[in-house]
Parts: structure tokens; sequence; C-alpha cells
């Protein structure tokens, strides 16, 4: 049907087995997620709702907090840098390279990188670049996408991934998860210790102490800086908190959100590069933060979005995502996170993505969960105002057109006459209306019985009675 | 508030609620010239359409009586969503005011009128539909105080209690293959304990799912939770 939103297409092709998966993997993850806080703390929401100011704070003063984290970065010895837009991020990434000699990168997982597209970059331009998290390194060999923020291979099963590793010449076909991360962990080891530049981002900076914290699994960020003499971490301009004592907060919420887990497997604070003090790690590091219209972001009437800590857990709870997958997006943020943040960064091309926003029952489980107590539901309202008064896009398709129905509904005669005639509703075949909303609902639903008036007339002689 | 669609559709939903408020000694009026709350040009993202609506509203409801609305996303459009749709009017104080004093029914019967015993009795076993614009409300506490005091009527936990049962109004139309998928599953949670009764406190979404299970054939009664508090009151001998 010419109607269908994008999203409701990707949902009713999805092959049943990455369907299954996506639902599997997102319904375990809400339950881990409700279990882990309600296990531990006696009212999660508060949690939630102390964390959301925090942010909302560091973003209503955005400016003073980045001049503040850039000054402690300079004092633990980074090098801080400032990009604009993604062009100027990647260019400034390649400089930092050339600068210091460097030809491969092995870098840990990051969705700035994505929304920037920095792998073919630099492999355009000549550097060899390794994803190190096994997630994004199966979907490097295999030229995929993540599907998910924190699992992004959840599309994936591991039949696919032995054939990809075949191919690659990592092994003969074994589809044995064990035998499959053995030899990802083989490969990857030679690469840490090959590579001359150590890539992460940030899930959090402290404004205070210039400290990076970075969370993983698999501990390969660690690895990533291991053998390096240059550190680059790539950071999204609102990743700052105020202090070190705030970690706490998001550190205790990131695992529980996402994953179940109290506490991410590796937590890795980095106070700066190698110095008396501190004689581990990269001689060099260099901090980029990037804007890429996050400041157009903060300037909007959708700014709350900003407080985003990344976590999935709004991906998981999301009866949308879980029927129509991650890919389903077009965009490198799924899930409702994805549905509000993906066109507001997507600037003048905010009509190609103006129909996500309307994928939505605006049934309000991500606002529910999020460890940053984001008004979801509110955003992408605002955005479908903002979409129907651009006229952007595909946003009104298939959506009736409800400007006659205002008009009858602010004309309370009409209204009610209306009413009363639709009692003839009843005697049409309804099935047969050739309207194409009407038919998708009749296709799947019967419509109630018509019975227009019948309340207000009841109402009249029961008062008077 | 009757709301449009017990205007149009389910008129027992309306005279149960009535019924209800008029056992707890309320004096119930109800202006002639409403309508709907805007919900449904609000959610498609017309919220010109919307606010034109919710003008009419604010004509059709003057003064300060408390209005109650057998509905939880029609009270919440009210309360909470035309504040959003009115954020840059002129008349935000007067919809501020509209919403301070509209209730979901039930919400209003426990916290308005601080009833949290229900004399009612009704043999039968429930599932329940949390309605979505419940969320984040007083109401689903409620009504699950009111249900638990009914003599006789057992209320059967269903898996999945937090997920939404597709509707979203012009979603369902919008989105008809995310939406039949997330109404199948709802459907098998809420009949899947075999209860008597499926209830919801929103006739938005007992449209949707209910009109499912009439095309699957499935005949569990459904009953918005109105006509379960006025029906336990009925065969109390209550009313
Ligand atoms: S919006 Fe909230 S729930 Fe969703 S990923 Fe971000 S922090 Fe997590």
């Amino acid at each position: 049907m010419k109607s269908l939103q994008k999203i409701d297409i990707a949902a009713r092709d999805l092959s049943e087995e990455v369907h299954d998966a996506n639902f599997i993997g997102a319904k375990m993850k809400s339950e881990r997620r409700y279990a882990a806080l309600e296990r531990d703390y006696a009212d999660p929401d508060k949690l939630r709702e102390t964390a959301g100011l925090i942010k909302q704070h560091t973003l209503e003063n955005l400016d003073t907090y980045l001049e503040k984290a850039e000054a402690a970065l300079q004092r633990n010895g980074a090098k801080v840098h400032f990009a604009v837009d993604d062009e100027r991020a990647k260019q400034v990434v390649l400089d930092i390279m050339n600068e210091h000699g460097c030809k491969s990168m092995v870098k840990s997982k990051s969705m700035l990188t994505e929304e920037i597209h920095l792998l073919d970059f630099l492999e355009k331009n000549g550097k060899e670049v390794v994803e190190t998290d096994l997630g994004e390194f199966i979907l490097q060999i295999d030229h995929d996408h993540p599907s998910h923020i924190v699992t992004p291979i959840v599309h994936k099963n591991r039949r696919g991934i032995a054939k990809s590793f075949e191919r690659e010449g990592l092994g003969d076909y074994n589809d044995d998860p064990e035998t499959i991360t053995r030899r990802a962990r083989k490969f990857l080891r030679q690469k840490y210790l090959d590579a001359d530049v150590g890539l992460t981002g940030a899930n959090f900076v402290s404004a205070e102490s210039g400290r990076i914290a970075l969370v993983t699994n698999e501990g390969n960020a660690r690895f990533c800086m291991a053998a390096n003499k240059v550190h680059i971490a790539i950071v999204g301009i609102e990743k700052l908190v105020p202090s070190d004592r705030e970690l706490g907060v998001f550190l205790n919420l990131i695992g529980r959100s996402g994953t179940g887990q109290q506490l991410t497997v590796y937590n890795q604070f980095i106070g700066g590069p190698k110095s008396a003090g501190q004689p581990h790690g990269p001689e060099h590091m260099h901090v980029i933060f990037v804007d890429n219209r996050r400041s157009e972001v903060l300037a909007s009437d959708c700014r709350e979005i900003l407080r985003c800590i990344r976590c999935g857990a709004c991906l998981n709870v999301c009866p949308v995502y879980r029927q129509s997958g991650g890919h389903a997006y077009r965009s490198v943020y799924p899930g409702p996170v994805g549905a509000v943040l993906s066109p507001l960064l997507a600037g003048n091309r905010f009509p190609e993505l103006a129909d996500l926003p309307k994928a939505s029952s605006l049934c309000g489980a991500c606002n529910e969960v999020c460890p940053v107590n984001i008004p979801i539901p509110d955003l992408l309202l605002r955005l479908r105002d903002k979409a129907k008064r651009e006229k952007a896009g595909d946003a009104m398709k298939g959506t009736p057109d409800l400007t006659m129905w205002a008009v009858l509904c602010s004309q309370p005669t009409m209204w009610k006459t209306a009413l009363k005639m639709g009692h003839t509703m009843n005697y049409i075949p309804t099935e047969m209306i050739p309207h194409p909303s009407a038919m998708s609902w009749q296709s799947q639903r019967k419509l109630p019985k018509f019975e227009g008036g019948k309340f207000r007339k009841w109402f009249k002689n029961h008062k008077s009675n | 508030m009757t709301t449009c669609l017990c205007d149009a559709f389910y008129a027992d939903v309306a005279q149960a609620s009535v019924e209800v408020l008029e056992y707890l000694g309320c004096d119930i009026e109800l202006p002639d010239g409403q309508t709907c709350c805007g919900q449904p040009a609000f959610n498609a993202g017309d919220w010109a359409s919307a606010r034109k609506v919710l003008r009419s509203a604010l004509k059709t409801f003057p003064g300060d009586k408390p209005i109650v609305v057998p509905s939880g996303s029609c009270a919440a459009m009210v309360f909470h969503g035309a504040l959003l749709a009115f954020e840059k009017e002129t008349d935000l104080p007067e919809v501020k005011a509209l919403g301070g004093r509209t209730w979901e029914l039930v919400d209003f019967i426990v916290h308005g009128l601080g009833i949290t015993e229900w004399p009612g009795k009704l043999d039968a076993k429930l599932t329940f539909h949390r309605s979505c614009h419940l969320r984040g409300s007083e109401s689903p506490q409620a009504i699950s105080t009111l249900l638990a005091s009914i003599e006789g009527l057992e209320v059967l936990p269903i898996d999945e209690v937090e997920q939404c049962c597709g509707f979203g109004g012009t979603f369902a139309v919008a989105f008809p293959n995310v939406s039949k998928s997330m109404g199948e599953l709802k459907v098998e949670n809420l009949t899947k304990p075999e209860p008597d009764i499926v209830a919801a406190a929103d006739m938005g979404c007992m449209m949707h799912f209910g009109g499912m299970m009439d095309k699957k054939g499935i005949e569990t009664k459904r009953m918005h939770i109105a006509q379960v508090l006025r029906d336990s009151l009925k065969n109390a001998g209550k009313i």
C-alpha cells in the first residue's frame, strides 16, 4: 500500500529470524534492567530523576563546563580540540595521526565515530583502522552497520558470523561462539601490538578533574591504549558531567539500565597521558570535543535529548523497535532515542527522517526506563508538530487529515448532528470504505457498533426522573 | 467529559461512570457542547487543529468544578498534552487551569474523593490492561486498590504489563503492521491466564485490541473499569 510508513514496511519485511533475535534480546534486557534496579534501589525512579537533573544542569551550563573541562584536561597534559562538524572532526583525527606519523589505528566502540563515518574517511586517506569491540569488528568485516547502540550485532546470528570469519581467512567454518571469540581475540591481539594510535570514545567526562570515564564489557578500550604512543578520545560535547562525584550516579545507572549489570565489567578512568605520576599509558593524549549540531539541538525545544547516556534501555522496551529492529530507523541512533535525535542531527536533511517521530504509539515506556528521565514522547510530539508545520517529507503519510474533524469538534451543533447521522454507519459495510486508513483498520479489527447520542439521551431522561 | 469515543460508540461506559459517581454522592453535569479533547490531532502532529478543539472545550467547561473523564488518555491530553500544544499561546493559563481540575475517573474516586475500598461484589477472574497514558499517574495504583477490594474478584497478573497494545490513535492507521503485531501480543498476554473479563481504563485501547479479539473470534467479555465498578455495586445490591 502506498500510504505505508517506511518503518512499517521494514517491520513487515523483516525476516522472522531477525525479528525474533531483536525481540528476544530486547525483552531479556528489559527484564534484567528492571530486576537489577528494583533489587538494588528502594526508589529507582528517584535515582533516574536525579541523574536527569544533573545532566540537564550540565547542559544548561555547557559553556562553563566545557571551559572547565578544557582547562582540566590541559592541566592533565592532554591536548584539547574542538570540532564544529563531522568534516572538521574527521580532519582533526587525520591531522593528529599525521602529526605523530601514525599509520594504523585500533579503536573501541563509539557511536560518534559511526555518526561522522570516521572509518571510511581514514581508510580513504590511507590509514588502517580496526574495530576491536567484537560486535563492531564483525560489522566492519561485513561492511554492515550497528542495529542497536549497545549490542550492535543483535540482528546477526553465529552461522553468518562463522561464514564471515571463514571468508576473511580467520579459520575454517566453525559457528561455536567460543571458537569465534577466540579467533577474534587472536587476530585482534596482534593488531593491538601493531597499531600506533588508539581511539576511544568517552562515556562521561568530568569537567572538574578532566577525567574520562569509559565503560566496556570486553576490556578492549584498555587494550587500545596499552601499546600505543597516542590516544585520541573523541567526545560529543554533551558527555560532560560537573565533577567526579556525579560519576557514581551514572556508572551505577548505565550498566543496570542497558544490560541489567550492576556495573559494566571494565570501568576505566583516564587522567591524562603518561607522566611522572602516571607511568603507564600513551605518551600523547588528544581529546576532540565534537559539536556536529549538538548546539543547535541545545537551542531547540528538544534539548532534553542531549541528556542521553546511550544505555539502550529505551530501545529494548520500545514495542516499535521490538517489531521493526534497529535498521528500520535508517540512521546511527535507532529506537526512541534515535527517533528524536536522528532527525535533529540531520540538519537540513530533517525531511528525510521526519517520519521517525511518527513511529511511536506514544506509549511512554521509553520515558519510564530512561536513566536520565528524558520525556521522549513529548519530544516526539514536538517533532511531529515541526514536521507537520514544515510539511517535511513523509511524516504525514498514512495519517488521515484531521482538519475537517477539528472543525466538526469545535462546532457542538454540528458534532451532535453528526453523532445522530452516524447511525447510518451501521448499515454501511465498512469493509468497503475506499479509504486507506479505514481499510487497514478493517483488515485487522472490527469496528464497534455505532451508538451516537445514546448516552446523551439516557442522561437527559435520567436527570428528569 | 464523556469522550468522543463513548459519545459515538460506548454509551454504557459513560453511563456506568455517571452511575458510579452518583453512587458516591456526586452531582453530575453533562455540558451539552462537549465534543473531543483534541488528542487525535495532537498526536498526529496537527497542533493547530488540536488547539481549535481544546479552545472549544475551554468554552464548554467554564468554572472550577472537577472534570472527570473515563479515559486515561483523554485526561492526560487535557492535563499534560494541552500544555505542550499551548506552550507559546496567550491562553496557556486558562488551559493550565482546565488541566488542573481534570481527572481520570478512578484517580478521582481514590485520590479526589478518598475512597480506597469498593463495596462491590463480582465473582470473576479479570485481567487488566494498564493503558499507557496512565503511566506516571496515580491511576494504575488507584485502580489496583479498588479492584483488590471487590469481593469475589480475582485480578490475574499478565506478562509484559508495561507493553503498549499498539493503538496510539492514528499510529494504528499509519503503521498497521507494527500495530497489529503489538495488538496480537497484547491480546495473547491478556487472554493467556484465561480470565472471565478483560478490563481497561481507556476505550481507545479497547476499541483496538477488542476489535482484534472480535476478528479472531475470542469471546472473553470486555469491560471498562467503570462498568466493573458499577456492575459490582449492582451485584452487591448497592444500587
Ligand atoms: S534516551 Fe535514555 S533510555 Fe534511551 S539510550 Fe538514551 S539514556 Fe538510555
